[in-house]
């Protein structure tokens, strides 16, 4: 529709014209003029790109010798559950064939935009590992599942992927970009696989895990964008490059998507383990004048919310599980004294309420209601926490069981806020 | 009535999955009916379904489960700011409400000319670059500040011809 209007006279681009122009650029199927500056497959190639899964499918490099870089490197999953990627690939391998793969850039969690970031600049280097891992592990057919919302990576991404089929550096496996449609909790890889599968996005019970029983009842390697997005750079300048990065004790490195009360907000690539501090400090510029760090949610709306007091912890997977909280996929948002951390954690739950697929009624209802409750100047803590409990020990999926986790917060670390 | 070069694209989607998943189809089929008539109604489910060989009652679930399938007409120009908590860090509930001013309609509805449905939505991953909104499900605006806003619905009423 916005591209069946001609722009009579088109004020240097103005934003009305960029509506309109869109339609024309989608249908100019092959040049993506939506995305732009990023590497494309032939500069890609040109600057030794694909040689890596050129030398794993001749042969000259090993599948094993591949799995055990990634292995030895560490390199866990950056969708925010952080499972080990090499064990992954070994387990689904293990599968008896055929094996399917499903690409998780659906990116939902709030605060998170790390996979739209890189793959707006660099595409082939997450087709790359993807290639990688569906030649280690065995993958006949890959199904990329993208969120709705990033239109135009999908025509640049389609684009690029109709040249690396025309021109392919080696043997591909069946490749399909699937599209979102709007629901957070897709993200989740099980809800992702029914939805794939043309249904309402709701979680299996598990076990089985994927690995096994996964897409069309196949064993599946399910990834975050990111985490192939790092396998080329693994591989190539060797699993200690990636292990050797890090911070108090942790290692490898993380892509903070920082957003909320800092001078320079954006994807930040730092050492895993560095401190909340550290990261506004030598990443962001600093907090915005007249602006002092209160608090901050270390992984979007489900890894809670901690106190200034507690910005000096590393922040990595593991480290903040006994403050209540987790990385996730390292959606930072900072508050300041301008904000309340009870209004951030009504705000997430009435997010969780609306995106709850609505099958466990831990979940359906305590979202809900729990939402309700957090809305009185003074909590009822006793009632919250029943729900809390309930909704932490009975929902499916990670959506419920994360949920409680801002109110605890709350409670925990600002009862001021809430007496 | 879907026409036959909707069949066509239909056929590509379904062309996608192995040949006994056709309903794996299903949302790309909803999502081209929506780019041809503006929103997915009853009848268009019905359609999709004859297509694919599923129930309708199964297709109207994958509707009514999804944010972006608009199940009733929206306007032209459908505006969807974001106003999850990183964007109302930044501004993203101020341009909400500005453009709730400007349009002289409240969030969820359209505009009598039928030109505009203004909506809130979930983060869009762009949150750094606040105030954001998506127009029509495909244009990303970023760094929507009151003054682009403005220029954003004056372009678009000047394009259909009556600012
Ligand atoms: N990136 C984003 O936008 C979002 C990320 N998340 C993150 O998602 C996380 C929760 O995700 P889940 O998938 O529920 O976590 P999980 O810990 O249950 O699973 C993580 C991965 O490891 C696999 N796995 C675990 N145990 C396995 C086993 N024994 N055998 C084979 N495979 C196994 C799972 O299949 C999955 O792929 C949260 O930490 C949250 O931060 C949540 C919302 C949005
Ligand atoms: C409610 C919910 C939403 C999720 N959303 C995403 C998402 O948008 N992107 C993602 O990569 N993983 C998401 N996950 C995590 C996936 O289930 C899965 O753990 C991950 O994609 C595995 O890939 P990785 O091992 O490469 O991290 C979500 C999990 C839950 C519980
Ligand atoms: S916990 Fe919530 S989102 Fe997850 S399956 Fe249950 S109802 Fe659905
Ligand atoms: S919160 Fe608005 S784009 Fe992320």
């Amino acid at each position: 529709l916005v591209g069946q209007v001609a722009v009579p006279h088109a004020t240097a681009e103005t934003v009305a014209d960029l509506a309109a122009k869109e339609q024309r650029r989608a249908d100019q199927a092959g040049r993506a003029a939506g995305v732009q500056g990023f590497v494309g497959y032939e500069a890609y190639r040109a600057a030794g790109g694909y040689a890596l899964a050129t030398a794993l499918a001749n042969g000259s490099k090993s599948d094993e010798s591949v799995l055990a870089a990634m292995e030895s490197s560490g390199l866990r999953g950056l969708g925010g559950a952080g499972f080990p990627a090499g064990r992954k690939w070994r387990i689904v391998r293990g599968y008896a064939a055929p094996r399917l793969m499903a690409i998780n850039i659906d990116e939902g969690e709030p605060g998170t935009f790390k996979d739209r970031h890189y793959l707006e600049r660099d595409p082939h280097r997450f087709l790359e590992g993807m290639l990688v891992a569906a030649k280690v592990v065995g993958i006949d057919a890959v199904y990329i599942y993208l969120r709705d919302e990033y239109h135009d990576c999908r025509v640049m991404l389609e684009a690029e992927l109709a040249r690396l089929r025309r021109d392919p550096p080696c043997a591909l496996p069946h490749i399909e970009l699937r599209r979102g449609a709007g629901a957070y909790i897709c993200g989740e890889e099980s809800a992702m696989i029914e939805s794939i599968e043309g249904r309402r996005g709701e979680p299996r019970l598990r076990p089985p895990y994927i690995a096994e029983v996964g897409l069309f009842g196949r064993p599946t390697l399910e990834h975050n964008f990111e985490t192939l997005y790092w396998v080329r750079d693994i591989v190539d300048k060797g699993p200690d490059w990636f292990a050797g990065q890090g911070r108090h004790g942790r290692k490898g490195l993380r892509s903070f998507s920082v957003s909320g009360r800092v001078k320079d907000p954006g994807v930040k690539l730092a050492p895993a383990g560095i401190t909340l501090r550290e990261l506004v400090a030598e990443y962001c510029g600093g907090m915005p004048d007249g602006h002092e760090l209160y608090a901050y949610l270390p992984g979007g709306a489900s890894g809670g919310i901690l106190p200034a007091s507690l910005a000096d912890l590393p922040l990595d997977f593991d480290t903040l599980q006994p403050h209540g909280c987790f990385i996730g996929s390292a959606a930072i948002i900072v508050l300041s004294q301008h904000d309340r951390a009870r209004d951030a954690a009504l705000s997430m739950m009435r997010f969780f309420a609306s995106e709850s697929c609505g099958q466990c009624t831990p979940c359906r209802v305590g979202t809900d209601k729990a939402a309700h409750l957090m809305e009185a100047s003074q909590w009822d803590n006793a009632t919250l926490e029943d729900l809390s409990t309930v909704m932490a020990d009975a929902s499916i999926c990670g959506l419920g069981q994360a949920a409680p986790n801002p109110v605890r917060c709350v409670q925990k670390y600002f009862p001021h806020e809430i007496a | 009535m879907i026409s036959e070069t909707t069949k066509a694209r239909f056929a590509r989607e379904v062309a996608k999955y192995p040949a006994d998943q056709k309903q794996s189809a299903v949302m790309a089929c909803l999502a081209i009916v929506q780019q041809e008539l503006g929103h997915v109604s009853r009848e268009a489910e019905k359609e999709v379904a004859d297509y694919l060989g599923m129930a309708p009652i199964a297709v109207h679930e994958v509707t009514t489960f999804y944010n972006m399938y608009n199940q009733h007409p929206v306007g032209k120009y459908k505006l969807n700011v974001c106003t999850n908590l990183p964007c109302q860090l930044r501004d993203g509930a101020k341009a909400l409400h500005h453009l709730e001013k400007k349009l002289g309609i409240a969030m969820g509805e359209t505009t009598a000319d039928g030109l505009f449905t203004l909506q809130q939505c979930e983060c869009l991953g762009a949150c750094a670059d606040s105030p954001v909104m998506l127009v029509n499900d495909r244009t990303m605006c970023s760094f929507m500040s009151n003054e682009k806003l403005d220029q954003l619905v004056d372009g678009l009423r000047a394009a259909e011809g009556q600012s």
